[in-house]
């Protein structure tokens, strides 16, 4: 008994020493290091505790200690009314469609720009499909608007040239995810292209030529040489994505749909946008919270599944 | 056996022909589609209005006219009072980020620095759990007092654990030797970092510096969530955002030019104010494209 008490007292004594000796030795690192340390210590961590928020019925003037505490009423009423369902089910399917629609256009534009020879034009296309990441939602919205809007978009003077009946399309919730999924794939396509292209312009030249000597077709090249050295890449990425599955573009949503298009709710309303209105025009900050919450949770379930599975397969590109 | 090869050759090159015009059919196809909305705006923004209210939008301007950018520049204090915002926000958020990244990103890289997975870990841990939106609400505005100030949209943009991992990785490529030799030489790290690190890592700091710039100019979510209507200058895109929204600022541009209000070109403005708020981003990013890729790039690799 005696023993082991001195036997901890010493290990402690020793720890301390250990780690008063490391700091000694890296103090300048660790100062260097400091700011960027409380920048996340306040703006993510702080935040943390805060979704407390989910099991009180917050009151603004009381502040989060004071607010009367109701348990799981809440989520109840989130799961009772049938919310957080359709919830989950726009954010997932929409963040099915982009992963899987979204990486398989990334490849196919990838090892498309590889076939062409014309260098000049190689360049000139690459550099317009990266042109959408470069610019703000504020502006995607409005080029929605600018090819959507009823009385005056591009879409509708058309189809009234030709004599078509012009199509109501920020009523017509059916056709948002269509509209929303094509502007996603438009925005990032050429970006997450990238990626792919640098892996293919990195494979061994003399692989190439020699399937080539031996006969092989563009096809059987592409097939057997290029899609084998993206398939790491692309695998990897694609459980990664499904790690944040649960998280949507806020930024997208909000600025294609707008904040009070209630009839366009239905099919467009992802978890993000929902918490957001519960907070900015309803003021029910333990609602919003509690959708956070739920999302949080879930959200790091899964990528601490996919990462089991990424490490399953590729140890070296699992990220811990 | 000679027939047998001109048959497999020529299936060979039919196989290349049709893949090459694939090719070419398909990114030309997708190039157009993604220069096709600018197009559009532009020359949206260079159409009459009344032309836009008879005949909507067009590719081509049906009745050209400029007035729509008259009007803008007749009474530029909104549209300039975004321009300072956001190039003031844009030039702090971006030197103030990078300085922190890139010393962040050194200290983390050093074999010799016992913490450097366990700092690395708290840092990426933010992206796999957060708060969520309320939380993060409550403590920016009741908590430490920045609703309407200019500091919520500077602050949460400094840094991400992603910018600080791929920085990492960028400063890894700088060989140990050099600090292990300025260490013997008696310098100390801050010493190492300002005087032989930074030099050495200018493509990393001009990559990451640009990825900040951008995320910067394009800056919305913050304005939106902490600036009140009544902010006198709000950055560009919160400007563009009002004025697509609710034509709120077109009516004080109407009010103070001499234009008929009902014959304000409001509908053209909308595009107008896109594209000037856009425009240089459109015009530098040919420049700065190849420091984008190098990040992309760079970053996947795995450190």
């Amino acid at each position: 008994m005696n023993t082991k008490i001195m036997k901890t007292n010493v290990s402690t004594k020793k720890n301390r020493g250990q780690f008063l000796r490391t700091l000694k030795k890296n103090k300048l690192l660790i100062i260097m290091c400091l700011p960027a340390i409380l920048f996340f210590l306040i703006f993510s961590y702080l935040p943390m505790p805060g979704l407390y928020l989910a099991f009180i019925r917050f009151n603004y003037a009381q502040g989060i200690f004071n607010s009367p505490f109701v348990g799981l009423e809440n989520f109840r009423f989130l799961i009772l009314s049938g919310k957080l369902w359709e919830l989950t089910k726009n954010t997932v399917l929409y963040n099915a469609a982009f992963i899987l629609i979204g990486s398989s256009l990334q490849v196919c534009v990838a090892v498309l720009l590889n076939e062409i020879a014309n260098k000049r034009f190689k360049k000139f296309s690459q550099t317009i499909m990266f042109l959408p990441h470069f610019i703000s939602f504020v502006l995607v919205g409005l080029f929605a608007y600018n090819i959507l809007s009823f009385d005056f978009g591009v879409l509708n003077t058309f189809l009234r040239s030709v004599g078509l009946e012009p199509v109501k399309a920020y009523s017509t919730p059916e056709v948002w995810p269509i509209i929303i999924v094509v502007t996603h794939l438009w925005k990032s396509t050429g970006y997450g292209s990238i990626i792919y292209f640098a892996t293919i312009m990195g494979i061994d030249p003399q692989i190439i030529e020699a399937s080539q000597i031996d006969g092989a077709n563009v096809f059987q090249k592409i097939r057997f040489i290029i899609l084998p050295s993206i398939r790491p890449t692309f695998v990897i990425l694609l459980l990664f994505s499904i790690g944040s599955i649960l998280r949507g573009n806020f930024q997208l949503f909000y600025n294609m749909v707008g904040s009070s298009n209630s009839m366009l709710f239905e099919t467009t309303d992802i978890i993000e946008t929902f918490v957001f209105r519960a907070l900015i025009n309803n003021f029910n900050f333990s609602l919003g919270s509690a959708v956070s919450l739920y999302q949080s949770v879930f959200g790091f379930a899964l990528i601490m599944v996919s990462n089991w599975v990424v490490r399953r397969i590729e140890p070296d590109y699992a990220l811990f | 056996m000679i027939e047998k090869n001109n048959k497999l050759s020529s299936k060979k090159d039919s196989g290349k022909v049709i893949m090459t015009a694939v090719s070419y059919v398909f990114i030309t196809f997708f190039t157009l589609a993604c220069l096709l909305p600018f197009i559009l705006m532009l020359s949206s923004s260079l159409t009459s209005e009344k032309s836009v209210i008879i005949n909507g939008f067009n590719l081509w301007p049906k009745e050209f006219s400029t007035l729509a950018y008259k009007i803008i520049f007749e009474n530029p204090k909104d549209i300039l009072g975004g321009y300072i915002v956001t190039i003031l926000l844009t030039t702090i958020g971006t030197a103030l980020g990078l300085w922190i990244i890139s010393m962040t990103g050194y200290a983390l890289q050093r074999k010799d620095f016992a913490w450097r997975n366990k700092i690395t870990y708290f840092f990426y841990f933010t992206t796999l759990f957060s708060g969520g939106l309320v939380p993060y609400y409550l403590l920016m505005t009741k908590y430490l007092g920045l609703k309407d100030n200019y500091l919520a949209i500077l602050l949460p943009g400094l840094m991400s654990p992603w910018l600080i991992i791929l920085m990492r990785n960028f400063m890894k490529s700088i060989p140990h030797s050099i600090t292990e030799s300025a260490k013997i030489d008696g310098a100390n790290d801050f010493q190492i970092y300002t005087k032989l690190i930074m030099p050495l890592a200018k493509p990393a700091l001009a990559t990451i510096g640009l990825f900040l710039a951008l995320q910067y100019w394009n800056e919305w979510y913050n304005a939106m969530l902490f600036l009140s209507p009544n902010v006198e200058h709000r950055p560009l895109q919160l400007y563009l955002y009002n004025v697509v929204t609710q034509a709120e600022s077109i009516k004080n541009s109407a009010a103070n030019s001499n234009v008929p209000p009902q014959d304000m070109p409001n509908e053209t403005i909308k595009m107008a104010v896109g594209i000037i708020a856009t425009g240089p981003v459109i015009i530098f990013y040919p420049f700065v494209q190849k420091y984008f890729i190098q990040g992309i790039t760079i970053g996947a690799v795995k450190g």
